[in-house]
């Protein structure tokens, strides 16, 4: 059977999800391309127990005063996904996660200025069997949903607890359409920027009004959820500049204020079927998944907007069609991304080591980097690219190579003598060389790293030598420009 | 959107000088001799700013009628008497310090600036403004193209944006602006100490200091470490700057702080960004009540710029800088029914400074809902412009920068009615 190179396995759990622990290599080099993408996108064939692992010893730590409630703390639902995207099995469901939360970026300090502190945590992170309501907060809704269809997303988005906060929809009514949601839900949800106008605005205000939230009581099980308030609705027709129904209509017929909320259930149906969407999504999963260097490949988005178009919006044969798409796998795209922040983190404790951090240690390097997981900037989302570059979230990114190869720093130099490689600047290079795989070195970068294991004294190989030099070489490779591509 | 529009700097970011122009220090004696530098403070209000709470028609019966819950009552406005079509005016309650420096002659606001057609849009909007150009919002930033017109080797601290990431109105091709949220916070650590940490920081500076060759996308992170690592010293001057006076603690007010700081140890830095966000009112805007939402982003922006004004002011430094504001877009002239604003059209734009003529420049629109009203757009929803923003850049350019504004905003925009500068 054809196995696949590390090298490919890496670019795919790099891409797929946050690089690759040993045993995830060892799982995935037994496979075929075509099976270790099978494996990525079918993973509700496997268990979700991350969270159980939580706590336990040989994983990464936390920082928790009192009880480990995410469902009421938003430090302790950062801490928790960070735990996840190390140690999960399904490293596509965290990644797809992820690219809902900046696709739907929903920031929690507006949930928690609304509703408490406690409250916006629960509307951004409660998984439903924690919340004593059941409450399923945004981020969970999208892990459900992960790689399910975009159509199903788009209507529990319209009607999740955070987001009518967010985007003020609950207070959008008759007298006054709010328009807020109807916008973004066009420009950044679906269709894209350029593609509806400002009439369209107005109207899909409208065909939201009554779309609020209702709390029937303060008792902890109670809690905020939408409710179709059909005397807050706006009853009469709504056109549109683009077809709303199969049959090319593009006005939402008046409706009696009961049967209202069919206004956004149809345009909700319109969005997800309308072509602009489906390339609107192409080309975004072009740039998070295969490259951001150069122009966005106008045939990837045609076949991929064509697939998700031909499965009524299935984001599971969509990511199995990008994953297999020979653009992923072209030459040109190994390492033709800007890791975002957690990427670069979460990545760093998979090469380096996690055992003895607390994920707790990377937040607030995250936060200097530009990234808060929970806390998007605005409803666009990060900007990535370049943009995640600027000097002091560069710094940024150094420092936190420097506190996690201090923090490892032993156990990096028990491992090199357990690999015999300390005996010679040359074998430690060597040895770091091939366990922090980066994009291809300039040569002055080899030069340099050889000549700072050469300073300071000869070399003796002695604990105090190794720790010195291992960690300084960790925090100088995973601070270095190449570790940044992925 | 956001993805294309970075496409620009795709082939171009390899150029990048490894060598440091020496900082143009200006000397204690020399700035008590008379010698200036010419700093620009671009500030963004994010959001989009709902600048008829900011610079109040109050008597404008419209205004009331229209704001039933948003309206600041005619009696509470700091009154700043009228502009050139008779609209009294009044700034916000809160803006008692910028009432101070208006009535001192150094504020200055323009009326109803804008472009035609202008962007609902947060995020176009942004790039329309940024990049000064309606009509390609995907280029440079226009701060970003002064600085690329900068006589080469370029200072690494030329400019210094005090956000997390690089804003489009500083993107330029090949001058890259470092972003310094707190210069106490930019060090470089080591996981060692003593004399391995010194190697190991000259090693990064070292590996830093290489360019690669045709590898543009790496050449901008190697660009990013090495503008890192060669600011750290200076940066660190500023990270000690002990002020004349006690800054606020809000992000604003800390930004506006290492500012005057970064002024103070003459560390070479022309441009500055800051930001302050939070403008996007849809809803409970709360203008009036203390505390309230609108009423406390005033309260930001008044104790910031009030603080630097007057620590400049301290020092002799204050004619020195310009600050000049900006916003996406004003906000519509109704409330909503959520006791907020939505997505407006023209708006009011500030410029503060020690050289600054101030004033009320421009006029406010009539806020008659009559769809012919001529100072109204959108059936009188939005307030129309009347002074395209490309004009005050080209006050800055011209009269601050001293370089060609029409060279750097591609056409001629002067409007000699705005001798603000």
């Amino acid at each position: 059977m054809a196995k696949t190179s590390d090298r490919q396995i890496e670019h795919l759990l790099r891409r797929a999800g946050f690089g690759a622990r040993s045993d995830e290599l060892e799982l995935f080099r037994e496979m075929t391309i075509t099976q270790a993408v099978d494996v990525l996108v079918n993973y509700d064939s496997l268990v979700d127990d991350v969270d159980a692992l939580i706590g336990r010893p040989g994983y990464a730590g936390m920082t928790i005063n009192g009880t480990f409630s995410p469902q009421s703390n938003i430090n302790h639902a950062r801490q928790r996904w960070l735990f996840r995207m190390v140690h999960t099995n399904r490293p596509l469901q965290e990644k797809m996660t992820l690219f809902w939360h900046n696709h739907f970026a929903t920031g929690y300090n507006k949930i928690a200025g609304t509703f408490g502190a406690p409250e916006g945590a629960r509307y951004m992170a409660a998984k439903s069997s924690e919340d004593p309501g059941q409450v399923r907060g945004q981020v969970e809704m999208l892990r459900t949903n992960a790689l399910g269809n975009f159509r199903d997303i788009l209507l529990n988005i319209a009607k999740d607890t955070a987001m009518l906060v967010w985007l003020d929809g609950r207070t959008n009514t008759k007298a006054k359409p709010q328009e807020n949601f109807g916008r973004e839900i066009m420009e950044l949800f679906s269709v894209g920027v350029g593609n509806y106008t400002e009439e369209d605005v107005y109207a899909a205000a409208r065909v939201f009004s009554g779309w609020n939230l209702q709390r029937p009581g303060t008792l902890a099980e109670q809690h905020y959820e939408f409710s179709y308030v059909s005397s807050q609705h706006e009853t009469s027709a709504k056109t549109f500049s683009f077809a709303v129904y199969p049959d090319g209509g593009r006005t939402i017929p008046a409706r009696s204020a009961a049967d209202g909320q069919q206004d956004g259930i149809d345009f909700i149906n319109g969005l997800a079927a309308h072509p602009n969407t489906a390339r609107y999504l192409a080309a975004k999963l072009y740039r998070f998944f295969v490259s951001e260097f150069g122009a966005v490949n106008v045939t990837f988005v045609n076949r991929i907007a064509n697939v998700y178009l031909q499965s009524r919006y299935d984001m599971k044969a969509v990511m199995r069609e990008v994953l297999l798409s020979p653009e992923f796998w072209d030459e040109s795209a190994y390492y033709a991304r800007y890791a975002w922040p957690v990427e670069f983190v979460v990545r760093a404790l998979k090469d380096v080591g996690w055992s003895g951090f607390s994920v707790n240690d990377a937040l607030t390097p995250l936060s200097n980097m530009g990234q808060i997981l929970y806390e998007p900037p605005d409803v666009s989302g990060w900007d990535a690219g370049q943009n995640w570059f600027a000097t002091g979230a560069m710094l940024a990114r150094m420092n936190f190579a420097s506190t996690l190869a201090g923090n490892q720093k032993f156990k990096l130099a028990t491992a090199v003598k357990d690999a015999g490689v300390g005996k010679t600047p040359e074998a430690m290079l060597a040895y770091f060389g091939d366990q922090l795989l980066t994009a291809p070195q300039e040569s002055t970068v080899t030069t340099e790293l050889n000549n700072y294991l050469h300073s300071n004294g000869a070399w003796t190989g002695a604990d105090a030598q190794l720790q010195a030099k291992a960690s300084g070489l960790v925090h100088l490779i995973v601070g270095s420009p190449e570790y940044q591509l992925v | 959107m956001k993805v294309t529009r970075r496409q620009f700097v795709k082939g171009g970011m390899a150029a990048f000088t490894v060598t440091f122009a020496a900082p143009e220090f200006i000397s204690d004696l020399a700035r008590a001799q008379g010698a200036h530098t010419r700093n620009l403070v671009v500030l963004y209000f994010g959001g989009g700013n709902d600048s008829l709470s900011m610079l109040v028609p109050y008597n404008d019966p419209f205004y009331t009628n229209r704001r039933p819950t948003l309206a600041v009552p005619a009696g509470q406005v700091l009154q700043i008497g009228t502009d050139s079509s008779k609209v009294a005016l009044g700034l916000h309650p809160r803006l008692t310090g910028l009432k101070q420096i208006f009535d001192q002659g150094r504020l200055a606001f323009v009326q109803r600036t804008g472009y035609p057609n202008q962007s609902r849009s947060h995020f176009y909007g942004v790039d329309i403004w940024s990049t000064a150009d309606p009509n390609n919002s995907a280029g440079l930033g226009w701060v970003g193209r002064y600085l690329d017109s900068l006589p080469s080797p370029v200072d690494p601290l030329i400019g210094w944006n005090t956000t997390g990431s690089l804003p489009h109105v500083l993107q330029a091709s090949h001058t890259p602006v470092p972003a310094i949220a707190s210069p106490q916070g930019y060090s470089f650590n080591s996981p060692n100490a003593g004399a391995e940490a010194t190697f190991e920081r000259n090693t990064a500076l070292r590996i830093a200091s290489h360019v690669p060759v045709n590898r543009p996308e790496l050449a901008f992170v190697y660009g990013s470490s090495l503008a890192a690592l060669g600011t750290l010293d200076r940066v660190a001057t500023v990270a000690a700057y002990a002020p004349t006076l006690t800054y606020p603690t809000t992000g604003l007010g800390q930004a506006m702080r290492a500012v005057a700081g970064a002024m103070n140890k003459g560390i070479g830095t022309r441009v500055f960004y800051v930001t302050t966000g939070g403008f996007d009112t849809h809803a409970a805007q709360n203008v009036n009540a203390t505390n309230g939402a609108y009423y406390n982003l005033m309260a930001t922006l008044n104790d910031a710029l009030l603080a630097f004004y007057n620590d400049l002011k301290n020092q002799g430094l204050l004619e020195d800088t310009l600050v000049l504001s900006f916003s996406e877009f004003g906000r519509r002239i109704s409330e909503n029914g959520s006791q907020g604003t939505d997505h407006g059209s023209a708006s009011a734009m500030l410029v503060m400074g020690g050289r600054v003529t101030g004033g009320i420049y421009g006029t406010a629109p009539n806020l008659n809902m009559d769809p012919n009203n001529p100072t109204l757009e959108n059936n009188a929803g939005d307030v129309r412009l009347e002074t395209d923003f490309r004009s005050v850049y080209a006050q800055v350019i011209d009269g601050w920068l001293g370089t060609d504004s029409v060279k750097l905003l591609g056409g001629n925009f002067r409007k000699s009615t705005l001798a603000f500068i």
